[in-house]
């Protein structure tokens, strides 16, 4: 399955630098890559950042998750474990989120 | 007559002021200044105070005295800025109407954001240094301090300065190792960030330094609460790390008035195009500093380097031309690392901190991405660059405020990752 990563570009990070190539598949194994597997409750969020980024231009903060889909910072780390804002960015093919400046 | 507002009168609306008076025509243009406090503070001084090198008074002068007396000086509370209004409420009910404005009200510690953090032992056994208060506070703490655990906290990012956290845990192992009591003190550095830093190349670097002078590191911790009856701190996902001593970074927001206004983010920065410096919502209000939410570190040196570029784009804003100045998100940072060095990182939007020398290629005399003598000179010798360049918007000798890729070694493969 991984062959359809082989397409996709990613930088030295891990993310993809080009949100158009991504696909629901793609966001499948990016997951698998991450230790998640994901649930309605991960699509839910991965959709909202999806579509936060195309409005933006940029990748969610963890705050601006958490008060636009309404899952707590705590649900965040239990779905994706660590670091929420990173992992979700790079499983939605989204850049990495600025707050790490 | 035309009004230029500046708020606030920090590093950034300091040096706005001293550039602008002699960029613009004062029977022209009127410039005003608000700030609420009289006192500037050094702030790059604050790391040094708890470890005795540097007293409060060697951070502290009247903002009168370094601003230029062509600028009406204004001391008071900003109660609110309503932009769509071009105008300005302050507490002492005065209303100032502005052509232009300039934002430069900072960022700022909210401790109360970190549930537990204020709750008993706040400047007892929990400490910030991002205040003189705290800063005082602490070094008084420590004159007398027997050991233990001593935890540094990053709350989350973006905060001011993001070395800085660093540079205490590198003093701390050099104050302790000179009162004689490091092998009674753990040093703990716990971060929401996967490593030392947030540029990979720098990260891996310092990271060394820390392994090196044995402070070990507890990455991805994002605090959820202090447990004051365990003296812990535990982090979302349940990871507890128990302190003696916890030096916190709290969660850094911008101005209180900022959110009050309604023109900033979750954590009030005002959402800012991060070349031009323009507000992404008034074309008539620009940011300088750690006001915005430029993706680029909040720091002096970052300021000092937007400033020309706000002024340039200002200056033909306001001739209605196009605005041709870009920043491209220069940082320039000494690192005190304790044992009279440091380390210098140089970088921007694009391109991490990378090995070579500063200023000058080959000739330096400041080394990149590596510990030097000279750099810690050039990290002391800041003080007076602040007070007597910076603050009056002047050049630094050979620094420009685009980033040179001159004197820097670029690495074909990344050794490192973030």
């Amino acid at each position: 399955m991984l062959d359809i990563l082989k397409s996709v570009s990613f930088n030295k990070e891990g993310f993809m630098t080009s949100p158009a190539q991504w696909t629901k598949e793609i966001a499948v194994e990016l997951a698998k890559q991450e230790s998640v597997e994901l649930t309605d409750a991960h699509w839910n969020i991965v959709e909202f950042c999806r579509q936060n980024a195309a409005t933006t231009g940029k990748s969610p903060t963890l705050r601006q998750i958490t008060s636009g889909t309404g899952f707590s910072t705590k649900d965040l780390f239990a779905l994706f474990p660590k670091g929420p804002a990173k992992k979700v960015a790079k499983i939605a093919g989204l850049g990495k989120p600025e707050g790490c400046v | 007559m035309k009004t230029i507002l500046i708020l606030g009168a920090g590093t950034g609306g300091t040096m706005v002021a001293n550039k602008l008076v002699h960029r613009l025509d004062p029977n022209e243009w009127h410039i005003v200044i608000i700030d609420k406090d009289e006192t500037h503070y050094y702030q790059p001084g604050f790391l040094f105070i708890p470890f005795g090198v540097y007293k409060p008074a060697d951070v502290i002068k009247p903002k009168r005295n370094l601003l230029p007396s062509q600028v009406e000086t204004i001391f008071a509370e900003i109660e609110m800025i309503e932009p769509d209004k071009n105008r300005v409420r302050l507490s002492n009910k005065q209303e100032i109407s502005y052509d232009y404005l300039v934002v430069a009200t900072g960022s700022h510690i909210h401790a109360e954001e970190t549930p537990g953090m204020l709750d008993v032992a706040w400047q007892e056994s929990i400490f910030d240094f991002y205040t003189i208060e705290g800063a005082t506070k602490l070094g008084k703490l420590l004159e007398t301090w027997n050991g233990g655990r001593m935890v540094l906290n990053i709350a989350e990012m973006p905060i001011k300065c993001p070395v800085a956290p660093l540079e205490f845990l590198f003093l701390a192992d050099w104050y302790f190792q000179k009162r004689g009591i490091r092998n009674k003190v753990d040093l703990v550095l716990a971060t929401p960030l996967p490593g030392a830093f947030t540029k990979p190349q720098a990260s891996a670097m310092l990271g060394n330094i820390l392994e090196k002078k044995g402070i070990s590191i507890e990455p991805e911790f994002t605090i959820m609460e202090v447990d004051n009856a365990k003296q812990v701190i535990r982090s979302y996902d349940e990871r507890e790390v128990g302190y003696d001593l916890l030096v916190t970074i709290p969660v850094n927001k911008g101005a209180d008035v900022i959110g009050a206004s309604g023109m900033g983010d979750e954590l009030n920065f005002i959402p800012t195009k991060k070349h031009t410096l323009q507000t992404e919502k008034w074309e008539n209000v620009f940011i300088i500093g750690d006001a915005g939410n430029v993706p680029s570190s909040k720091a002096g040196s970052v300021a000092h380097f937007m400033l020309d570029i706000l002024v340039e784009n200002l200056l033909s804003h306001i001739k209605g031309q196009e605005m041709k100045a870009s920043f491209d998100g220069h940082a320039n940072c000494f690192i005190e690392s304790g044992f009279n060095k440091g380390i210098l990182i140089d970088f921007n939007f694009e391109v991490e901190p990378l090995p070579g020398s500063f200023p000058l290629p080959g000739g330096g005399p400041f080394s990149l991405l590596q510990e030097s003598f000279l750099n810690h000179v050039g990290k002391m010798g800041f003080k007076w660059i602040y007070w007597n360049i910076l603050l009056k918007g002047l050049d630094i000798p050979f620094v420009e405020s685009h980033m040179s890729m001159s004197g820097k070694r670029v690495l074909t493969k990344s050794t490192a990752q973030a």
